[in-house]
């Protein structure tokens, strides 16, 4: 009953070779390897916008063991371009999977190689840098390395437009809730459209590209910037419409929307070595001194240089690597967070973000 | 804020099921963490065995019974600005509430550190805790305290079926059920009730099948929450956690799940309060988002020493930190070193943990397991994959190598997987290779698909195996070497030689809290079969210390003590310590203990894979024929010492007493033939091999007899034999249970037992002390009372056992520790055994003499010597003070054990007395082992007709202090022929009230009960047995009585004072003890 297995070979650039064994489509993929920490939620992984472009390391070794469930789904399709385990579970359990992760990932068209090594794997990454990356069940090394070098880098190709919705639409859940926010959509998980309308917004998603005059004609109470894929200083469209946006009405930003409020500020933006990937990045809220566990998955980070002149003040802080994780403004109205609140996957901590931002819409 | 703060810490006391080393760790930790922010540390514990009462660990340590009133004393004497109340287990918890309420924390002006008591009364009360959790909308399971059987039906209308029955106050579920049917319902219910002293049953939702989930979680004053680690249980609901086979983290758990009882368990601990850490435990219905809340534990418990374990992240210590005001944030990590303690551990590798059940000693012990704990101990096994874990855990458990082959001849399969035993794990492995449906292996055990389809692979596995499948394949499972060639008809050994020929060798992968995402420096491996080592060889010279697993009755926590110090004392010399263990509630399994721990097995596999990894032959090869790394195999007792023997053969180097010294002391032929040699009488015997020569033996020596067979461990399988009947019959069974192995035959001498624990250089041999068992030999040593200094030893026994023992550790050839039994009769002085290694004693002796016996041992095994150390030689000089050591039991956690005391060892744990007179010691070691009796109690006396004379004075003076005296008949006639003063009571079968009412009825405080020569007394089973079940002493033992009895003529327990340990031995040192003794104490340290 188990197709036969095919080896699968992972080339890095800088010519370091994983082997393994392929599962889900057969079919080459190259993307920025990344390695998420997560113990639980694969399935929402495989569906994150924000995991666009990139081949997923999951440090966690036995993957697939409550299978895929039809409801943990937090986009319209599955989002990355490869996922690399040590060990798949073919025979999943849990009371709402109705089929197994390989068999999601075959009728997806993605590839995945099971048994490679991701701890060394991770340590690789996390001394080197993210790299891109190439797997293969036919290709041989040399010739994967050839091809990564034609390929264009992770940092340099505009995800967004590809994640982002292509109309406005009303989140179905929200319809009727007491305040009326605009959503831009950079790469959102359904998860915060839920919680948003769990806290009594009515949720009307625009795309990507959507133009400040545009959304406003709609007269939201306030905006709700997105996370998303890639790097944010590539969005020339999104950081103009996010600068008039948050000079217009109270406004959320995460993550990728986080960065954007940053560079539509005036700060700028770098790039992680590799990234933060998990669901267990300690955020201290500066404020408070309250420490919170927190969702995170993004690869690149606002410099605090500059934030000071841009009117903002670092509001939360990653007690691992001191990077900013949240804003605030002398003046305007909003609340900018670089992890989520939505979680799924990771903890539940910070939907107290989410409820601060309903108290911002009361107060304007 | 906290510098200069003094902080009172009190210990679990003596290790009991439910309560083992857990606490050690916890505690250590605890000293540690809280001086180095400055604090003056007071720890109290009652059991010598542990490093946290060692003189380094914390400022002042008191080894005073852990009673209210001793704790009052300390307090009065230490005024410490507070007490730290959830780093001792249940015990400790339950004192600070005593202490409490008692008003001694008010009048001396000590503040709760921590979660504050009004939380652990939240947390500890059943009602007030499901009034609380009620109120913040968590669940909990339903359930009701009923008096009759209509209201029971009301709530079965109510909450519908199944139920479970728990009958108020009876110990180990007596009476209590599980109620699947309308029909079953009033007759349970009123088995119930009838089972129950005070006519009361609860009532509550049997969630069966239901997972079961632990969540470890940690709260600062700050209001930051966090989750160190979630533990899910294969066997479902219905096992006590402590009694589960657990996996670490959850494996059947969606992300969506996982969040929903993480957050849960965040709400609780913030509406509890809670400042430190908690367990939280769930149940969670397989088949829906259903949750209930189970129970919460306001403090580090076993689960948190497991969970620290799996994670690397040392709960303990940041709960001591947080509890003086530190946030989290503000701790650094102790893993990375750049990062805080205010984050949540990634792990990637799963963890499995699976109990150690002490029914190898119990065989007629009832092996059922459910809501009460019997497990003394457990093993975890770390792997990259389950099936692997699982395998590694099983090797470790030691239980007579056996492997998951293991079946035996007439198991009821359906029986066993369907109601839960000790033995459940194995029953399944079977029915699956039986060809039983993986659906129907489902529908009886309750265990997640999941697991069962991981234990089908192993069997589909096996037989690949069989049919010559891939070795790689079978390693990456986690097939042991022995295992694989008990498949294809191979020795272990040609396996190995096989793997080492094709390259399959495992790697060594770090546990560092953060699945590699930083880097870290933690020596802590585990070892799997991958691509990338990360445990490169140590640098310079290094030893191995072999640890002593898990624990169990024979084999306790003071093994860990032992391996512990040896790892200082080798670190202490400059030479790097490796620490090999399996056991995740020791002091030697934290990470800081030594300078690199692998957690693994102690089986000859990993431990010669862990050497090939340290020294690769490549280096061995630069070495020459001479290795450097060094193997120490004295310490981790049995377990380690039995590993000597492959170390050897493969040509690694052992440090101190060679293979050819335990060879000579543990094989009883040649350790005769020694003894004959150097003119050291010993009880007449020999080895015999049929069951005729075991008769002609004891013909020759003459009944009673002592018979063993000849390599044991704490006394197993050992019995005294009165006649011929007895010894054919004890044959057969002894034969069972070790074929190849020859059995001993030798007289019992029933003397004064001895025990000798001494250092021996190859030249020189120095004896910290002599010490003396209460009960006459035939008690095990590890079930006797035992005093220091000697209490009846004559000048000339004292040289006689110097002189013995002297020559004896010459003789053998030891390098390092030598423990020695003698028995003493009238003027004789006999050899019982040697014992090549550390003992049971070694702690106990090493804090009351303060020699540092382990370091010193450690250190005269890496060649130095005892004179270069400074060290005197000979027996050093008795100290002004008597210490006592005394015996600690958990018969009322086993049901069906019998409790009387013979050559087969039972307890589980030891406490200590010490006082200034040898009565003050005593009264105090009863106190502490909780051997009690109330002012005006009354004592309850069946003795053998062969014991009556020896008996008579005893009882004469507790009939003479006023004491009431109830007595079986015999006894009873016995006792008013000599004008006592007795009421005699039925035995069971005369009518009632008998025996067993008198005793359940509460009307007997205390029991003294010896044994019929050789057989049980009609009674005596149900006597102890009851006397378990009502928790009042039962001393089967007269010399225990007689002194015992001696203890109640003492002052009152309220006049003895308290000081704390250095007071009584540096005062020993302060009256004139020789200079060397100042020079043996002067090097301790050095970690």
């Amino acid at each position: 009953m188990q197709p036969e297995p095919r080896r699968a070979v992972l080339v890095l650039e800088d010519g370091s070779v994983f082997e393994g064994t392929a599962f889900g489509a057969a079919a080459d993929a190259i993307g920025e390897v990344v390695f998420s920490t997560g113990m639980t939620g694969y399935q929402e992984i495989l569906s994150d916008p924000s995991f666009r472009g990139q081949i997923v390391v999951l440090t966690y070794p036995l993957v697939g063991n409550y299978g895929i469930n039809p409801e943990d789904v937090e986009s319209r399709e599955l989002q990355l371009n490869a996922l690399i385990v040590h060990e798949l579970c073919r025979e999943p359990s849990n009371w709402r999977s109705n089929r197994s992760l390989d068999k999601h990932l075959r009728a997806a068209e993605i590839p995945a190689v099971s048994g490679v090594d991701t701890r060394a794997l991770t340590k690789h990454i996390r001394q080197a840098g993210a790299l891109m990356g190439a797997i293969s069940c036919e290709r041989g090394p040399a010739e994967l390395l050839a091809r990564l070098k034609l390929n264009p880098n992770y940092s340099a190709i505009d995800f967004v437009k590809v994640v982002s919705c292509a109309e406005p639409y009303v989140w179905e859940e929200s319809r009727g809730k007491r305040h009326r926010v605009a959503l831009v959509d950079f790469g959102v998980k359904y998860n915060l459209l839920r919680v948003l309308s769990q806290a009594g917004c009515e949720v009307t998603v625009h795309p990507c590209d959507s133009s400040a005059k545009d959304i406003l004609a709609t007269q939201p109470e306030g905006v709700v910037l997105s996370p998303g894929p890639g790097n944010p200083a590539l969005l020339d469209y999104a950081i103009e419409s996010t600068r008039a946006l948050i000079h217009a009405k109270p406004t959320l930003g995460v993550c990728l929307g986080h960065q954007l409020i940053g560079l539509a500020l005036g700060a700028s933006t770098y790039k992680l070595k590799f990234g933060h990937r998990g669901a267990n990045h300690p955020v201290l809220e500066e404020a408070t001194g309250v420490v919170r566990v927190t969702s995170q998955n993004h690869g690149f980070a606002l410099d605090r240089a500059g934030l000071a002149e841009a009117g903002a003040t670092v509001s939360h802080r990653n007690l691992n690597d001191g990077t900013v994780e949240g804003l605030r403004h002398r003046e305007l109205p909003l609340l900018s967070i670089q992890f989520h609140p939505e979680a799924s996957p990771g903890p539940n901590d910070s939907l107290n973000i989410v409820r601060q931002f309903v108290e911002l819409l009361e107060a304007a | 804020m906290s510098d200069g703060m003094k902080v009172l810490i009190i210990g679990s006391g003596p290790i009991v099921i439910g309560q083992a080393a857990e606490f050690d760790y916890a505690g250590t930790q605890a000293c540690r963490s809280l001086r180095e922010e400055g604090i003056t540390t007071v720890l109290v514990n009652s059991n010598p065995a542990t490093i946290m009462t060692d003189p380094d660990v914390a400022d002042v340590v008191y080894l005073e019974p852990l009673t209210v009133s001793f704790l009052e004393k300390i307090i009065q004497r230490e005024r410490p600005d507070g007490l730290l109340p959830t780093l001792g287990g249940q015990t400790g918890l339950n004192l600070a509430l005593e202490l409490a309420e008692h008003g001694v924390l008010e009048r001396y002006g000590v503040k709760l550190l921590g979660t504050s008591l009004d939380t652990i009364r939240k947390a500890e009360d059943r009602e007030l805790f499901k009034r609380l959790l009620l109120e913040m909308g968590e669940p909990v399971p339903d359930s009701l305290s009923v008096e009759n059987v209509d209201d029971a039906a009301r709530f079965v209308e109510r909450c519908g079926l199944p139920i479970i029955i728990r009958p108020a106050f009876t110990l180990g579920g007596t009476g209590g059920g599980v109620v699947r049917t309308q029909a079953q319902l009033s007759t349970m219910v009123q088995a119930g009730l009838d089972a129950s002293p005070i006519h009361q049953v609860l009532v509550e939702k049997y969630l069966q099948g239901w997972k079961e989930l632990e969540y470890e979680v940690m709260r600062d004053a700050g209001d930051t929450c966090i989750t160190i680690c979630n533990m899910e249980n294969i066997d479902p609901m219905g096992v006590h956690t402590g009694d589960s086979i657990v996996v670490a983290p959850s494996q059947t758990l969606t992300d969506k799940e996982h969040q929903m009882l993480r957050s849960s368990a965040l709400r609780i601990i913030r509406a509890l309060g809670i400042e430190g850490g908690c367990n939280v435990q769930f149940a969670l219905d397989p088949a829906s988002f259903n949750y209930y809340v189970i129970e919460v534990n306001p403090r580090v418990s076993r689960s948190s020493a497991l969970a620290s374990k799996a994670t690397g992240y040392p709960i303990a210590r940041v709960a001591a930190k947080i509890a003086i005001g530190k946030r989290l944030h503000e701790i650094p990590n102790a893993v990375t070193k750049e990062t805080t303690a205010a984050f949540e551990p990634a792990l990637d590798y799963c963890v499995v943990k699976i109990p150690r059940w002490p029914f190898d000693k119990f065989p007629g012990g009832d092996r059922s397991i459910g809501t009460q704990m019997k497990a003394t101990g457990e093993v975890m096994a770390i792997d990259r994959r389950f099936e692997a874990a699982l395998q590694k855990a099983v090797r470790s458990l030691e239980i007579g190598g056996r492997s998951l082959l293991w079946r035996e001849p007439g198991w009821d399969l359906p029986k066993m997987i369907g109601q839960s035993n000790d033995l459940r794990l194995w029953a399944i492995f079977a029915a699956l290779r039986d060809g039983m449906a993986l659906e129907e292996v489902h529908q009886l055990s309750g265990i997640d698909p999941w697991f069962l389809r991981a234990f089908q692979r192993l069997v589909q596995a096996e037989e690949a195996i069989s049919a010559g499948g891939s070795l790689l394949e079978a390693k990456q499972l986690g097939f042991p070497d022995a295992v694989i060639g008990e498949l294809t008809g191979k020795s272990a050994e040609s396996v190995r030689s096989e793997r080492e020929r094709l390259g399959i060798r495992p790697v060594y992968k770090m546990v560092d809290t953060c699945a590699a995402e930083f880097e870290a420096r933690t020596p802590y491996f585990y070892s799997t079969y991958d691509h990338e080592n990360e445990a490169l060889p140590t640098t310079g010279p290094a030893a191995v210390v072999l640890g002593s697993g898990p624990i169990r009755i024979g084999q306790g926590i003071e093994f860990d003590y032992c391996s512990v110090h040896s790892a200082w004392a080798l670190s202490e010399a400059g030479c790097a310590s490796i620490m090999v263990n399996s056991n995740p509630e020791t002091v030697s399994t934290d990470f800081d203990s030594s300078q690199r721990l692998y957690f693994e097995p102690l089986d000859d596999e990993s431990v010669l894979d862990i050497l090939a990894n340290e020294e690769p032959a490549t280096r061995q090869a630069e070495l020459g024929a001479q290795h450097s790394v060094q193997v120490v195999c004295q310490f981790g007792g049995q377990t380690a010492i039995n590993l000597a023997e492959a170390v050897e053969r493969a040509h690694y180097r052992i440090a101190g007493s060679q293979t050819t010294a335990i060879d000579l002391a543990e094989d009883r032929e040649k350790f005769g033939q020694l003894l004959r040699e150097l003119s050291i009488p010993q009880p007449p015997g020999a080895t015999a091999t049929t069951v005729q020569r075991a008769l002609d033996v004891a013909a020759s020596v003459g009944y009673p007899v002592l018979v063993r067979p000849s390599y044991v461990l704490g006394g197993r399988a050992m019995e005294i034999i009165y006649n011929d009947t007895q010894l054919r019959q004890y044959l057969t069974l002894a034969i069972a249970v070790s074929p190849s192995r020859p059995v001993l035959v030798d007289q019992y001498v029933e003397g004064t037992e001895v025990e000798v624990d001494l250092i021996c250089d190859g030249t020189e041999v120095l004896i910290p002390g002599i010490m003396e068992h209460i009960e006459r030999a035939g008690v095990h040593s590890g079930d006797s009372m035992a005093a220091f200094p000697p209490l009846h030893l004559t000048a000339d026994h004292v040289a006689r056992i110097v002189d013995f023992s002297t020559r004896m550790a010459l003789g053998l050839g030891i390098r390092g520790l030598l423990n020695i039994q003698y028995v003493v009769r009238g003027e004789e002085v006999l050899v019982i055994e040697a014992n090549p290694r550390s003992s049971r004693t070694v702690p106990f002796l090493s804090k009351v003499t303060e020699v540092p016996m382990v370091r010193l041992a450690t250190l005269v095994s890496l060649g130095r010597t005892l004179a270069g150390l400074g060290c005197g030689t000979g027996l050093l000089p008795p100290p002004p003070f008597a210490a006592i050591k005394a015996p600690v039991f958990s018969m009322s956690k086993l049901l069906g054990v019998d409790a009387y005391l013979g050559p087969e060892m039972k307890s589980t744990g030891e406490v200590m007395g010490i006082d200034w007179t040898v009565q003050g010691a005593i009264a105090k070691a009863f106190k502490a082992a909780g051997v009690d009796l109330p002012e005006r109690g009354a004592v309850l006396a069946s003795i053998a007709d062969r014991d009556k004379d020896a008996a008579l004075d005893t009882l004469a003076r507790l009939d003479r202090m006023g004491y009431r005296l109830f007595a079986t008949s015999g006894t009873a006639r016995f006792l008013a022929a000599h004008g006592i003063a007795v009421e005699a009571v039925r035995r069971i079968g005369e009518g009632s009230p008998d025996v067993v009412d008198a005793i359940t009825t509460g009307q007997v405080q205390a029991i003294i009960n010896t044994m019929q020569g050789g057989g049980p007394m009609k009674d005596g089973f149900e006597i102890r047995r009851a006397a378990v079940e009502a928790r009042i002493p039962c001393l089967t033992s007269l010399d225990t009585a007689r002194e015992f009895v001696t203890s109640l003529e003492g002052p009152p327990l309220r006049d003895l004072g308290v000081a704390p340990l250095t007071e009584y031995t540096r005062r020993h040192l302060g009256t004139g003890h020789d200079r060397e003794g100042q020079a043996v104490m002067g090097g301790g340290g050095g970690h």
